[in-house]
């Protein structure tokens, strides 16, 4: 009697998966790294990992909808002689007209005024779209100095100083060719259709102490009437929000590793900096052991995408949250509508990442006049508001969950971790336990 | 090479009595506050400050068309985004003197230290002595002229506008340059990426000597000089340069 040997199952590696041979073959095919847009798509411990512990007996909750849980937050009250004061502590992230389109920045704008909040230029200047409908609104200060000029500054509401971006700290972008329309190029006083690079650092400071000086410059020029916000990756959050406040900074930005960007390359944007909810805990400590927290303000970006997500964030320490992805989401980026089109450039709604091609189906990473008309501004403005809200409802509500009467007085006591991981990177007990790992040094 | 700092720029013209700040008794702010408060057509046209000693930030964001004479050594950023006026600093500059101008024209009579004109997107910046390293860094439409030499990167991805050096540069000129023009009439250490040596033209000789003009520079001639600028092989990614990057 004979038996049958039947084949071994193909067995794919793990380490040579799907994605990384493809990788490989477009490499080799084209001979040049990735460059995408969007953030880190791997895995990392986020704020999911956490829980909120809500109220019983040891605590006493708030009647939802009926008691009032503040959400009101005051940036840059160090030093500016006109802080920012906001009605919620959900910010839009700094996204540049040239990345995005000028309805896309207009929605932007109309969406956060409504909701009581300000918007944030980037690397290709102030737009009027941009500066006409945002109540308030955040200059960058950017390493490329696209655009920078001191009228604009002056028509700014704060200056945020561009250090470091949680999708590349140490990195700078590319602005491919293709999407450098007439107006972009003059925007940015760079020849059309060229690649425009954007600095990874700033030319004329080389360290924290020339950073001082910066900072005075900027203030000097503005009559110290605008907050001075200073902005980083999150890399080493401890030492970089200790020293953005030695520097003089009226609030420090924290972008951790999920921060969005719209052009860098995959290896950077998967492979360097720190999830953001690794960075935060070291930031507070840091604003803690200055004695300065909450009187320089902390904001932190990257990944965040719903209410628990800002709850989380505050209980943790900081005073505002920031979003750039999921307000191009909220403004119907990824659409499932243009499923089609998606599929025409080899991907899926939901997974559309090239934002430097300029080929946005939706119409608002591109310069392209036709897509752009798939933009209104009122429509996609009025959807941001409608998420901003919602978020600042879901935060509310947990916040009253827990007893407390504003955003920020929900505390690391109120959260749990569900992994060994997160318990560590957030400073908070593992479910079941009172067991902090880590606890004790960054 | 030897260096004059004798005062060579044409100085502004101006007939009202001038109001003097001395920043041994007023502050800083003080200063920039009053320069900010200047209406458009203002007849306080004339500025003087005295006892700098090195303090930062003198007359920044300057945007009405006035004159100032600084007398005395100043540190970072002097005359930072200047847009119209006219500032001459009668001794040396710290780091990022002129950074980010948008018009006007600034006057060192001394030497300048790092990044002066940095990003400068307009008007005239003259070194009447050295400039250290980064010089016109980034520079994105300012005209530059040093009398003297200029140290190391200096046009660092300079996109666009002129840097016109009496003296030698340093390494890396140019490196990553755009549409920035560098004339250089002295020995260039080396040349960054990209960044090539060029004829010189009849309308480079004509821009040249409009340049010397209005320094007021009249001992040097634009056939001296060399120009340099991009190559422009870098301009869009090509894994063939990959070892330029």
């Amino acid at each position: 009697m004979s038996y049958h040997n039947p084949p071994t199952t193909p067995r794919k590696s793990a380490t040579f998966d799907d994605y990384a041979i493809s990788e490989i073959r477009r490499a080799a095919s084209t001979g040049i790294y990735d460059i995408r847009g969007g953030g880190s798509k791997r895995k990392v411990p986020h704020f999911d990992d956490l829980l909120f512990l809500g109220a019983s007996i040891s605590r006493y909750p708030l009647e939802g909808y009926r008691e009032r849980c503040d959400t009101s937050v005051v940036l840059g009250s160090r030093h500016a002689k006109k802080p920012i004061e906001l009605k919620i502590p959900i910010t839009i992230a700094g996204m540049s007209f040239g990345s995005l389109s000028g309805p896309a920045k207009e929605a932007l704008g109309r969406g956060a005024t409504l909701a009581g909040t300000s918007t944030t230029t980037g690397d290709g200047g102030m737009t009027e779209e941009e500066r006409g409908h945002s109540k308030t609104l955040v200059y960058q200060y950017l390493p490329s100095r696209y655009g920078m000029n001191p009228r604009d500054l002056r028509r700014a509401d704060a200056i945020e100083v561009v250090v470091g971006q949680g999708a590349k700290p140490g990195g700078g972008g590319m602005l491919l060719g293709q999407k450098i329309s007439d107006r972009v190029a003059e925007m940015r006083t760079l020849p059309k259709g060229i690649d425009q690079r954007s600095a990874c650092r700033h030319p004329d400071w080389t360290g924290p102490d020339d950073l001082e000086i910066k900072i005075l410059e900027l203030r000097e020029i503005t009559d110290w009437e605008k907050p001075i916000y200073v902005k980083v990756g999150g890399a080493r959050p401890y030492y970089d929000t200790a020293l953005a406040v030695k520097a003089g900074a009226d609030v420090v930005v924290l972008d951790g590793m999920q921060g969005g960007t719209a052009a860098t390359q995959e290896v950077f944007i998967e492979h360097v900096g720190q999830p953001t909810l690794a960075c935060i805990r070291p930031a507070v400590q840091a604003l803690q052991d200055l004695g300065m927290h909450r009187k320089v303000q902390l904001i932190v970006s990257g990944g965040i995408r719903n209410g628990a997500d800002v709850a989380k964030a505050l209980a943790l320490g900081v005073d505002a949250v920031s979003i750039g992805t999921a307000a191009l989401v909220a403004l119907g980026d990824n659409d499932p509508r243009w499923e089609a089109d998606y599929n025409a450039l080899g991907t899926t709604a939901g997974a559309y990442d090239d934002w430097h091609e300029g080929k946005d189906p939706a119409g608002i990473t591109t310069q392209d006049p036709e897509l752009m008309k798939r933009v209104d501004p009122i429509v996609a403005g009025r959807r941001l508001a409608n998420y901003l809200k919602v978020m600042t409802l879901e935060a509310q509500t947990i916040a009253r969950a827990c007893g407390k009467n504003h955003l920020h007085n929900l505390e690391p006591e109120d959260l749990c971790s569900l992994s060994i991981e997160a318990a560590a990177m957030a400073g908070v007990p593992l479910a079941g336990t009172n067991w902090v790992p880590g606890q004790g040094g960054f | 090479m030897n260096i004059s700092n004798v005062a060579t720029a044409p100085s502004r013209e101006v007939s009202f009595a001038r109001r003097v700040f001395d920043l041994g008794k007023n502050s800083l702010r003080e200063l920039n506050q009053a320069l900010h408060n200047l209406a458009p057509g203002s007849n306080e046209t004339a500025w003087e400050v005295l006892n700098p000693k090195g303090s930062h930030s003198v007359a920044v964001g300057v945007d009405q068309p006035v004159s100032i004479d600084v007398r005395g050594s100043v540190g970072y950023y002097c005359a930072g985004m200047n847009d119209g006026g006219t500032i001459t600093v009668h001794g040396s500059a710290g780091p990022g003197v002129g950074e980010n101008m948008m018009s006007g024209q600034i006057v060192v009579k001394g030497d300048a230290s790092q990044y002066a004109g940095a990003t400068g997107r307009g008007g005239l910046l003259v070194i009447e002595g050295n400039a250290s390293s980064r010089c016109g860094i980034s520079m994105k439409g300012i005209d530059i002229v040093v009398r003297g030499n200029i140290g190391h990167m200096s046009a660092f991805m300079a996109q666009s506008g002129n840097l016109v050096v009496l003296g030698d540069a340093g390494d890396a000129l140019g490196d990553s340059i755009y549409e920035a023009g560098l004339f250089v009439r002295g020995k260039v250490k080396s040349l960054g990426a990209d960044c090539i040596k060029k004829e010189m033209r009849p309308e480079h000789i004509a821009l040249l000597q409009d340049l010397l003009d209005r320094a007021g520079i009249k001992d040097a001639k634009p056939e001296e000089f060399s120009r340099y600028g991009s190559a422009r092989t870098l301009y869009n990614f090509n894994i063939d340069n990959a070892d330029a990057y």
